[in-house]
């Protein structure tokens, strides 16, 4: 993740993202993940790059980029903690999993901690209903998560 | 009167000929196939309850109130997106329906601002209007809850409240009053086609986004005003609309901008105009239209408006007030002494493109039977001259041969020397729409116009020529068609003289033709060439698009000769989606060449020569006619200069600030001794006039304009005219003074008179028109529906002419003084001179001219962005600020010529079309240099206009 980018780079290394991906078939989500994975958030300045490229307007791709809450228009913390709020985790304690993970990070839901270590997001379903309560750390899954399994997770994210 | 009122049928009509059949609530009806059950019902007189539906734009099934029951279906199918079905029986009212609706509704009040009393909608919303076709009485939700409306919720500042957007000079967005149907968004890109708006955000959260969440003004939009229609609610809502209120009556009239001819009604309170809103019956424009038209109208009643007739000795002197009486006598006094003086032929007059065809018809008639000669030409000189001259030859018709809607049938559309999504916004969002339907474009142009390459729109091929070698790359893709056997034989061997299509095509088919010879100078790829040629013959429907990118050059007349070529060639002529189409600059120019405006032709495009022709009139008008051609406007000015011509009577042209070589042009009306202007402002040319009669705009008169594609639309006074007299009135009372026996008392009698004389008008008349909105000429006993499409069992002429293309380059070339190319054109929301768009919130958009210039150019000069340049030719110099892009080719500049501060004429050469004298606005060797400013003429100008402006008794006048 780099955070000071200088304006050309950026559009630069945008447009190096576009340029391999151009060539699929609905190329705009992958080229926006890509985006995201190259600078840990989409920066707007990307967008028009993008529009340019795929003979959209810089509207079009906004309207997209902002509709899916896992593309960010700004950076994250070094970490990124998500909590499952849907349906099963919840009958199984995922509410009170999450109260637990505020306090012990001090922060609420979609927010970073003050010393940019993580950030804490909701999530809608892992796909991992049969192991609720369940939670990802940077991309990896967990379930069956209780009080010290949570702790620990935070713990680890925190380092 | 009233306000004109449309149905809304919320859904775009079927084009469908099969007819199905079914019944709603009870009541039977036949409707084309594919039709929603919503529009079916709409048809039947039943108005199912709607917010997200409207008939500019596809079903979008969103609103969920539109619900309707149908008789063996399960579910309440939205019936905006529910097909008619043969003999289905649909129910749009039973309780469940009623119950679904109520609900929907109190969701949507729940998170709206319950401030109908102040709002500006109040009266014109949808929203209101269906809580109440619901029977909403009471919200169960409550109103404290999450929303959008307002600013702070308990004290606590509200995230999801979003300030007014009140960038867009005309227009504000209160995000505070959306509902989100998306009509908006949905009508910017499927009637504009320019995508500036989305949906931003998900659920609960999203809200309209212009751009990147940008405000309107710095978005893509374009102010078209499309969105503003669109909208159900007080969300996206006119200014003036704001600070008047609601309109009380409406009138229907056509736009005096460009020559699309757009339909609008303007909506009145009074006599005061509160919008115009483009009615979907308008046969030009369906309903769309452009930031000039829909909202650039304040320039009527700007205070830079002259009201009063003016008399000056000489034009140093500062302009003495006068009556009308005092003024026409004059003016009738000064011709006639110049007359006794110099002789009859020692004054002339200018008709104008802007003013309607009666009012064209009189000027000329006052020069012919009053003048006594044929001292009479139009603006029409200086742009689409070799339009009338060279289809004139090849078809037998000076005019277009498509109707605007055809563009809807072609599948290749070449598009050469125009603009359109600048120069004609409306036809250019019609002919994006057919694009993105599937049709294959290409653009002949030096600078890479918008359409090369937006938002969903791609030329297939993009020929970016040198300026000046039209006729080559034009002959060149007829040498591919040729040699390559991919011509028409069938429609040739039956439509056009085939000994002379065998000559042209020996002539084209010479290797010194071909696309790989001509490289040399066009600097166009000679792949690109045979891969246009290719498509555009073998395409389908292959359409040509033109503007003055192919007419104001010296060899203006050959270029059109060479596009009515390879139309005929190609068998592209006499249908649907096909056809030759000049666009045309100016509302009324087609009319003002139909009208006799020549110096060399009377009304109806037959020749002053023609003794049958001549009779008739003469009989009329009960004078004799001078047989012999007058002046053009280029030999008015060296005629004058020379001494020999005195006096000139200009309605509604800026000829000093819109004609090639203003210096010669100010010297030409300098050594004038009466120039009598009639216009709405002290225009650049009545720096230089004796006498200032005072124009009136389109709000305040009757009459007709006849745009690009012959159509002969009504203009409505919908005001009474400030200055006290419509333009054919003063005219009119002109001529009596000059000892005329004229009694107009309405402009039908006048148009009564050019039906009388002229074939192709003979049928037109007001009551006609009343009833059918508009026709297209010729409308005859030979056309008796008018002609949208001509040439379809046969040229006018006979046979089509094919004629030899030969290029010849122009005597305008780059050297080591002068190596780079000016080329020149138009921007969006200004309007030709700018005397109108300059004169209102268009300014928002272009405050000035500025000259494009490629990075390498600008870089060899260390000119930077926004620097000031001298921009200098063989005939002057002048300064303005450049701006850097790629979209000029290197060794190519552009810039527009909407300020008279930048006076880009003075730069332009005289060299001129080699048939009909059209300046060759579009090429000329310049040399651009860094500069600190102003350029001495400029400055000297400036002191000039500002001397000649000022009038006896009042403060200096502002331009």
């Amino acid at each position: 993740m780099t955070l000071n980018v200088a304006a050309g780079d950026l559009t630069q290394r945008t447009q190096a993202i576009v340029d391999r991906l151009i060539g699929l078939e609905g190329p705009l989500l992958p080229i926006l993940h890509e985006v995201q994975d190259e600078f840990g958030f989409v920066p707007q300045e990307s967008l028009p790059v993008i529009a340019e490229a795929l003979n959209l307007s810089r509207a079009e791709v906004h309207g997209v980029m902002t509709f899916y809450h896992d593309y960010r228009n700004h950076p994250a913390g070094r970490h990124v903690l998500k909590i499952c709020r849907a349906e099963a985790c919840q009958s199984m304690g995922g509410d009170a999993l999450a109260e637990r993970v505020k306090k012990l990070l001090g922060i609420d839901f979609h927010q970073t901690t003050l010393d940019g270590s993580v950030t804490l997001e909701p999530v809608y379903c892992l796909g991992l209903c049969s192991c609720a309560p369940a939670a990802m750390l940077d991309g990896e899954i967990h379930g069956r998560l209780d009080g010290a399994a949570i702790d620990e997770l935070v713990q680890e994210a925190r380092k | 009167m009233g306000l004109v009122h449309e149905i809304d049928y919320g859904t775009p009509a079927s084009k469908s000929e099969t007819m199905v059949t079914l019944t709603i609530d009870g009541v039977s009806i036949s409707v084309p196939e594919g039709t929603s059950v919503m529009r079916a019902s709409m048809e039947a007189g039943i108005s199912v309850p709607k917010l997200c539906a409207t008939d500019m734009v596809d079903a979008f099934g969103s609103c969920r109130l539109c619900l309707v029951e149908i008789e063996g279906r399960a579910g309440t199918p939205a019936s905006c997106t529910t097909p008619v079905a043969p003999g289905m029986v649909v129910h749009t009212q039973t309780g469940k329906l009623k119950d679904i609706r109520k609900g929907v509704m109190e969701l949507y009040i729940s998170d709206h601002p319950l401030d109908c009393l102040t709002c500006a909608a109040n009266g014109d919303c949808e929203l209101q209007d269906m809580a109440g076709a619901v029977g909403l009485r009471d919200v169960r939700y409550g109103y404290e809850g999450d929303n959008h409306v307002r600013a702070r919720n308990n004290g606590a500042i509200n995230a999801k409240w979003m300030p007014k957007d009140e960038s867009n000079p005309y227009f504000t967005y209160d995000p505070s009053k959306c509902i989100v149907c998306s009509r908006c968004v949905r009508a910017c890109e499927e009637v504009q086609g320019t995508f500036a708006l989305t949906i931003e955000g998900r659920g609960f959260g999203s809200r309209v986004s212009p751009g990147m969440h940008e405000s309107f003004l710095e978005s893509e939009c374009v102010s078209c005003g499309a969105c503003v229609q669109a909208c159900p609610t007080a969300t996206l809502t006119e200014k003036s609309v704001i600070a008047i209120g609601q309109p009380e009556h409406s009138k229907v009239t056509t736009c005096a901008y460009c020559g699309v001819g757009c339909s609008f009604k303007a909506e009145m309170r009074g006599e005061e105009l509160v919008r115009m809103v483009p009615w979907k019956d308008g046969q030009a424009n369906r309903g769309h239209s452009c930031v000039k038209g829909r909202f650039a109208y304040g320039y009527a009643t700007h205070r830079d408006r002259i009201l009063n007739p003016m008399i000056r000795e000489k034009v140093s002197d500062p302009w003495r007030e006068v009556t009308w009486e005092e003024a026409f006598s004059h003016v009738a006094s000064e011709f006639r002494r110049i007359q006794y003086q110099y002789g009859r032929e020692s004054i002339g007059g200018i008709t104008s493109s802007r003013c309607t065809n009666e009012e064209t018809f009189l000027v000329q008639k006052l020069i012919r039977s009053g003048f006594g000669n044929n001292n009479v030409d139009t603006c029409a000189r200086v742009c689409h001259s070799p339009t009338g001259y060279g289809l004139g030859q090849a078809f037998g018709t000076s005019a277009g041969t498509q109707n605007f809607d055809s563009v809807e049938d072609s599948d290749v559309v070449i598009v050469i020397g125009a603009n359109p999504t600048q120069g004609h916004p409306v036809f250019g969002s019609r002919l994006k729409k057919r694009l993105r339907q599937g049709a294959k474009l290409i653009v002949i142009d030096p600078r890479r116009i918008d359409l090369v390459d937006s938002p969903h729109i791609k030329a297939a091929y993009h020929l970016p020529l040198k300026p000046g070698t039209n006729v080559a790359v034009m002959t060149a893709l007829a040498h591919v068609i040729v040699t390559e056997g991919i011509y028409n034989e069938a429609f040739i061997r039956e439509r056009c003289d085939w000994s002379e299509f065998e000559d042209w095509a020996a002539f084209v088919s010479d290797p010194s033709r071909s696309p790989e010879a001509v490289e040399a100078y066009t600097g166009v790829d000679p792949q690109l060439i045979r891969g246009a040629a290719r498509l555009y013959a073998t395409g389908g429907n292959g359409a040509i698009y033109y503007g003055l990118g192919v007419t104001e050059h010296s060899q203006g007349s050959t270029t059109v000769m060479a596009i009515a070529n390879l139309a005929m060639a190609t068998g592209n002529i006499g249908r649907k989606g096909v056809g030759v189409n000049p666009l045309r600059g100016q509302n009324n120019v087609q009319g003002s060449c139909d009208m006799g405006s020549f110096p060399h032709e009377l009304p109806g495009y037959r020749h002053i020569s023609d003794d049958a022709t001549r009779e008739i009139f003469e009989k009329l008008w009960g004078v004799e006619l001078n047989k012999e051609p007058g002046l053009r406007i280029p030999n008015m000015l060296d005629a004058a200069v020379e001494g020999t011509f005195k006096g000139i009577y200009i309605q509604g042209e800026d000829i000093l600030q819109s004609d090639p070589d203003t210096k010669h042009v100010a010297a030409g009306l300098a050594a004038m001794e009466c120039v009598v202007v009639q216009d709405l402002f002290l225009n650049e040319t009545a720096n230089y006039a004796h006498v200032f009669l005072p124009g009136s705009t389109f709000l305040e008169k009757d009459g007709t304009f006849t745009n690009a594609e012959r159509r002969i639309n009504r203009v409505r006074r919908v005001m009474t005219p400030k200055n006290g007299y419509a333009d054919w009135e003063v005219t009119q009372k002109l001529a009596q003074a000059m000892g005329l026996a004229w009694n107009y008392t309405h402009p039908s009698e006048i148009m009564d008179e050019i039906a009388a004389t002229t074939p192709s008008f003979a049928w037109v008349n007001y009551d006609y028109l009343e009833k059918n909105g508009s026709v297209q000429w010729p409308f005859n006993e030979k056309n008796p529906q008018g002609s949208p499409i001509m040439h379809v069992n046969g040229f006018v002429r006979g046979k089509g002419k094919f004629i030899r293309t030969e290029y010849v380059a122009t005597d305008e070339k780059v050297g080591p003084r002068f190596p780079l190319l000016l080329t020149t054109g138009r921007i969006l929301s200004q309007y030709n001179v700018g005397a109108q768009t300059r004169r209102t919130e268009n300014v928002a958009w272009h405050a000035e001219d500025v000259l494009e210039i490629h990075p390498h150019d600008a870089e060899q000069r260390g000119i930077r962005e926004g620097d000031w340049i001298r921009l200098a030719s063989r005939s002057g110099e002048t300064s303005l600020r450049a701006t850097i892009t790629d979209r000029v080719a290197p060794g190519v500049v552009y810039t527009t010529f909407h300020h008279p501060t930048t006076q880009a004429n003075v730069i332009t050469t005289d060299f001129s079309d080699w048939a009909t004298n059209c300046p060759e606005y579009k090429v000329t060797a310049v040399q651009v240099a860094p500069s600190n400013g102003p350029s001495e003429w400029q400055r000297e100008y400036d002191e000039q206009a500002r001397q000649s402006r000022r009038i006896v008794g009042k403060l200096e006048a502002a331009e």
